[in-house]
């Protein structure tokens, strides 16, 4: 159904028992053009890209759970384009413009709401850094400011900008970032991927790939019976390396933990999306008034979907630093996803050494933001069986050659980017 | 989580660092190009129990050979890592 003023007004008018639900959950057929592993945000903005760009409609998406049960329903929500590498400076822009456009292209109300990425900096090294970042941001067209003290205090009076150790000094402020509803990124593109014809297929978990003679993937294996692909792209984030096994294939890439966390609803409080620049702590206030934050992962591998109470800690301990006032702010929910944490802290959107297998993987922890940039460029790579020149760098083979996109620096320790 | 270590008893994990995959071994200084690759990029991740190094360094700063659960992160064997800390204990 196409949703607009009047739909929504008729089916408030009909006491609301007239929605059609927003997508078609589907049976799998014997064999599709090209089979998409991973109803998550990715694999199913993967989809919608091909049937709508790209022309090619014989599509599934095939998901163990139910969609949007990964990590596309655990993270923080925020879109951001503030990167300062080559590869990923374009990239990330690239995915933003497609934010910006998404709820018209996709007729679904996704809550993009540009409220403003703001990274503070505590430290005059901190600002150079910052101001480096977004003079690169400016040269490729992207929005950045630099605000000092004096701004942010009209702007976000209750930081603690006096801070002995950490003082806020200013911010480098990315105005068109925000958030965006992340389940409805999922059912958005669920709603537009399934009326262009794609198969969304639930509770259909691939156990293996079929391959011919010369070692070609010719379909997948699943718990819905075997179904045949000209093409298989695998958009599977934390579970990378398990699927990748059973094509025989080991990754650059380890699980991890992140975990995340929302208080109970509070008045408006936050304006926008802010970091603290002296810790890992991140924060924004959903539309129901819950503070949506969190910080780094737990540090281990682990596939548990839950984490342990030291980085629950260490997070609070963060937010407490950067505004003191929230400490009486309770806990409601706290919860874990499984990251696919790359050697270099950038994704890999690559061919895989196997043919017929396209690899869309090692998003870290930064995988949202990406989720339109991501299913274009994926598809495009499906379709044409060439890189986007915005994800030319994401190559599987980086590592080898030593051409890393190593935005933090750490080198190649998961556990640190 | 709880780590117990050998020298020092059971302790908390904000005690402890982590490396990760015990598994991959240092090539020889002669190895290829390929034996380097594999050990620095390329991961098992594995899904289940694995074995893995961790460092108390809120204890006793010994290096650790953690037999852990990923899926549950239950903890089934500690012993110290081959080296120094190892012939203390006689392991």
């Amino acid at each position: 159904m196409k949703y607009s003023i009047f739909s929504l007004a008729r089916a408030a008018l009909s006491g609301h028992k007239n929605w059609q639900p927003t997508w078609r959950d589907a049976a799998p057929k014997d064999r599709y053009d090209v089979v998409i592993i991973g109803g998550g945000g990715h694999g199913l903005a993967t989809a919608w890209f091909l049937a709508s760009e790209f022309g090619i409609r014989n599509v599934a998406v095939l998901e163990k759970g139910w969609i949007g049960s990964g990590n596309a329903g655990r993270n923080t929500t925020i879109i951001r384009s503030n990167y300062g590498l080559p590869g990923n400076t374009g990239f990330y822009e690239l995915s933003m413009k497609l934010w910006e456009r998404m709820e018209q292209d996709l007729n679904y109300n996704a809550m993009v709401s540009q409220r403003g990425v703001l990274n503070l900096y505590h430290s005059d090294a901190q600002r150079d850094a910052f101001a480096r970042r977004g003079n690169t941001m400016r040269i490729n067209g992207i929005d950045a400011e630099l605000l000092d003290q004096a701004a942010l205090r009209k702007m976000l009076p209750f930081l603690n900008f006096d801070n002995a150790r950490f003082p806020v000094q200013g911010g480098l402020l990315q105005r068109r970032g925000g958030t965006a509803r992340h389940d409805a990124v999922v059912w958005g593109y669920a709603h537009a991927a399934s009326a262009l014809g794609v198969d969304i297929i639930q509770n259909c978990e691939v156990t293996g790939f079929t391959r011919d003679a010369n070692g070609k993937v010719t379909g997948v294996e699943t718990s819905r019976g075997k179904i045949g692909a000209g093409k298989v792209g695998m958009a599977v984030a934390g579970s990378s390396s398990r699927v990748a096994a059973m094509a025989g294939l080991r990754l650059p890439i380890e699980s991890h933990v992140l975990q995340a966390f929302v208080s109970e609803a509070i008045k408006p409080l936050l304006p926008n999306v802010m970091t603290f620049g002296a810790g890992h702590f991140y924060v924004s206030q959903s539309d129901k008034g819950g503070l949506v934050f969190g910080g780094d992962i737990d540090g281990y591998n682990s596939y548990a979907q839950r984490g342990n109470l030291p980085v629950v800690e260490d997070v609070c301990e963060g937010g407490m630093a950067l505004i003191p006032m929230i400490g009486r702010v309770r806990l409601l929910r706290q919860w874990g996803g499984i990251m696919d944490m790359s050697m270099d802290g950038s994704p890999i959107i690559d061919k895989s050494p196997v043919d017929g297998l396209y690899i869309n993987a090692g998003w870290c922890y930064g995988g949202f933001k990406a989720t339109p940039g991501s299913g274009f460029v994926f598809a495009h790579l499906i379709a044409r069986d060439q890189s986007h020149k915005e994800a030319a760098l994401f190559r599987l083979d980086r590592f080898r050659r030593g051409a890393m996109i190593d935005e933090k620096g750490q080198g190649a320790q998961p556990n640190l980017h | 989580m709880r780590i117990t270590c050998p020298f020092c008893g059971e302790r908390e994990l904000g005690e402890f660092t982590y490396l990760g995959d015990a598994k991959p071994q240092r090539p020889a200084a002669d190895a290829g190009e390929d034996a380097v690759y594999d050990y620095v990029y390329l991961r098992d991740n594995i899904a289940g129990v694995m074995s893995e190094h961790w460092y108390h360094g809120g204890g006793c700063r010994a290096w650790l050979k953690v037999t852990r659960n990923t899926l549950t992160h239950e903890i089934s064997a500690v012993e110290p890592a081959a080296g120094a800390g190892a012939a203390k204990v006689g392991a």
